[in-house]
């Protein structure tokens, strides 16, 4: 019998600490089997943030740093001058890319780094107990914003990829979702696409992945999904935001 | 060699090249400018990288990566710019990564000035962020001094995976005197067998701070507690006139170049005073000083703070000797003549006596 599905070989077999239902999984996965798929699991390294996904360095089966809050990306530059031949990325959630993290994504991009971001977007600090993020939804309900985000004061949700599509340094930027198996596979290629850019040494890279965080949500797993489909989707418009070039290597 | 008439911040820019250090990262600051600039020429030179960061927090994070990564390499910075590093150099401390940093200290709190200080001491050798941890901190008083100590920094981080600090000032960056450079490339010797470089043909390397098991976070403040103590054995020092000092001035950097004037005039008038100068301030060098203020009455630190070292050489005396503080802070430098007055306010006080 030939096995159709295993565990790709750039994951560890540990268990993840993952709530049900989370998408964080789903994205390790697609990334990992990227990886395989180039062949550059021991030409890669990876940068984990601080978040939920700060454990990512034991999840993957790759040399791993972790960085401070929000500054994968200029821990990714520091790695990517010394070993411009290797695959180096940064896995980040909202709360530290587009918060704490903001400088740090912005210049990496404008100077054109040659690394691939995967930007883990759920609208909520997940990993703290569910408190407002940039990318918070206006109206949603969050634990320091409990009557629902409103404009004034707590200011607009943030559309990180189409201001980083805005920069010339950026390469490939796109949307895509995991809550269903089509935007799964999109998803794939999405992330393959931004590895590749890197590969090819054509410039920045990221790739913006709309999850789920069920636990801070307050919903269950699949409820979660269609939550994600009602409300972040019209804020969060999926697609390719800047493709500088077709690639293929 | 022959000698070289040299900026402080070049010359420290260009013996860290020839210490092999081939990647840079910062962000301009005065009065450390020099630094930057030099390596911004002379880096792609020798195949090198210098990166101007977005900020001094990215810059330090930038090397994290790069030390983690396995490479030599160094950030430089001034006052309000060391204090945004503090970030990433708790989590370098942290994650046992080599690198060094410098240090080119003006006048604070806040914005503070751009002339020169001493008063980032304490930041310098407590620690400096959140944490239990310590940097090696080195201290030139002469341009050929910091070129020296480049390269030994850079082999004592190596050697203990740990941050080292060059903590000079405002005026050892921008003063000139002739310098002889090293010219032997003397590069990296240990092996870096943890540092990330893909998992090539082995089981993939980590660099983390995080340790969320109480237990497993204990033993690695132990450990580092260890190797913190085991730095002891590299204190660096100056013993000038102290051997039957009746008062011995304590000074680092530029202020012991004046202490060292001031003992000179002082002895002529017949006063026994003497110089003890740190250059490690961490270790602090305790036994040496000790030894040199066997015979002092009095002992007079000299420093561009409102008193800090101070309180080290106090404790590091273990408090059997009176010790006074002359200091002047916000880019106001001490006279010579100012601190021989303090030296003759002391001797002739009648008070002291030590008991070492
Ligand atoms: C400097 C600093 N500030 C705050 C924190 C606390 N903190 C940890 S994770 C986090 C937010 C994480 O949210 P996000 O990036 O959205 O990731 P998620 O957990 O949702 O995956 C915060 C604020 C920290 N560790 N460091
Ligand atoms: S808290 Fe949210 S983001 Fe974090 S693991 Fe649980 S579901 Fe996922």
């Amino acid at each position: 019998m030939r096995p159709v599905f295993h565990r790709p070989e750039a994951l560890t077999a540990i268990k993840t600490h993952y709530c049900p239902g989370c998408t964080h999984g789903i994205i390790h996965r697609l990334i990992a089997e990227v990886i395989d798929e180039l062949g550059v699991r021991e030409e890669t390294i990876g940068v984990s943030p601080v978040g939920c996904s700060v454990l990512a360095y034991s999840y993957f089966n790759l040399d791993m740093q972790q960085a401070a809050h929000g500054r994968a990306p200029a821990v990714a530059t520091g790695i990517k001058r010394v070993h411009p031949q290797k695959v180096v990325f940064t896995y980040q959630g909202d709360g530290d890319l587009a918060a704490i993290g903001t400088a740090e994504i912005v210049h990496a991009a404008a100077r054109s780094e040659k690394i691939t971001t995967i930007f883990v977007n759920n609208a909520i600090y997940g990993m703290t107990g569910g408190q407002m993020a940039p990318t918070t939804l206006l109206r949603q309900k969050s634990m320091t914003s409990p009557k629902g985000r409103e404009a004034a004061p707590q200011g607009y949700p943030i559309r990180v990829s189409e201001m980083l599509a805005t920069l010339d340094g950026a390469a490939y930027i796109a949307r895509v979702s995991v809550h269903n198996p089509q935007e799964v596979s999109k998803a794939k290629k999405a992330i393959k696409t931004a590895f590749e850019y890197q590969m090819a040494g054509i410039g920045f890279a990221l790739v913006e992945v709309l999850s789920t965080c069920p636990t801070n949500w307050g919903c269950t797993p699949t409820e979660s999904l269609k939550w994600l489909v009602e409300n972040m989707l019209p804020v969060y418009p999926l697609g390719v935001k800047k493709m500088q070039r077709e690639v293929s290597i | 060699m022959a000698k070289v008439l040299m900026k402080g911040n070049e010359a420290l820019a260009e013996a860290a090249i020839r210490a092999g250090c081939r990647y840079f990262f910062g962000y301009p600051i005065t009065p450390q400018n020099e630094i930057p600039e030099y390596l911004a020429k002379r880096l792609p030179e020798v195949g090198g990288v210098f990166v101007q960061a977005e900020s001094e927090i990215a810059a330090i994070n930038m090397v994290y990566g790069a030390a983690g990564a396995g490479a030599r390499v160094m950030t430089s910075s001034s006052g309000p710019g060391i204090s945004l590093k503090q970030e990433g150099i708790t989590y370098i401390a942290g994650a046992e990564l080599p690198c060094v940093i410098v240090n080119i200290q003006r006048g604070g709190p806040g914005l503070g000035g751009i002339q020169p200080a001493q008063s980032d001491y304490f930041q310098a050798v407590k620690g400096g962020g959140h944490g239990d941890y310590k940097l090696l901190v080195l201290a030139p008083a002469t341009v050929q001094e910091m070129v020296d100590l480049m390269g030994k920094a850079f082999d004592l981080a190596d050697e203990y995976r740990n941050p080292v600090m060059i903590l000079g000032d405002g005026i050892l960056g921008q003063m000139m005197e002739p310098v002889e450079l090293t010219e032997q490339n003397h590069t990296q010797r240990t092996e870096k067998p943890w540092a990330t470089t893909g998992a090539k043909g082995r089981s993939p390397n980590v660099i983390t701070s995080l340790f969320l098991d109480p237990v497993e976070l204990e033993k690695h403040n132990l450990h580092l507690q260890t190797k913190y103590d085991r730095m002891s054995q590299e204190t660096l020092w100056e013993n000038y006139k102290t051997k039957d000092a009746e008062l011995v001035l304590v000074g680092y950097g530029t202020s012991a170049r004046i202490a060292k004037a001031a003992v000179d005039q002082a002895r002529e008038q017949g006063i026994k005073a003497g110089l003890f100068r740190p250059i490690s301030l961490f270790p602090f060098p305790k036994n040496a000083l000790q030894e040199a203020c066997k015979q002092a009455n009095h002992v007079l630190t000299v420093e561009m703070s409102m008193g800090q070292l101070v309180e080290d050489v106090r404790y590091n005396l273990e408090f059997k000797v009176p010790v006074h503080l002359y200091g002047r802070v916000g880019g106001m430098v001490p006279t010579t003549r100012s601190v021989l007055e303090e030296v003759k306010r002391w001797v002739n006080s009648g008070e002291g006596g030590g008991n070492l």
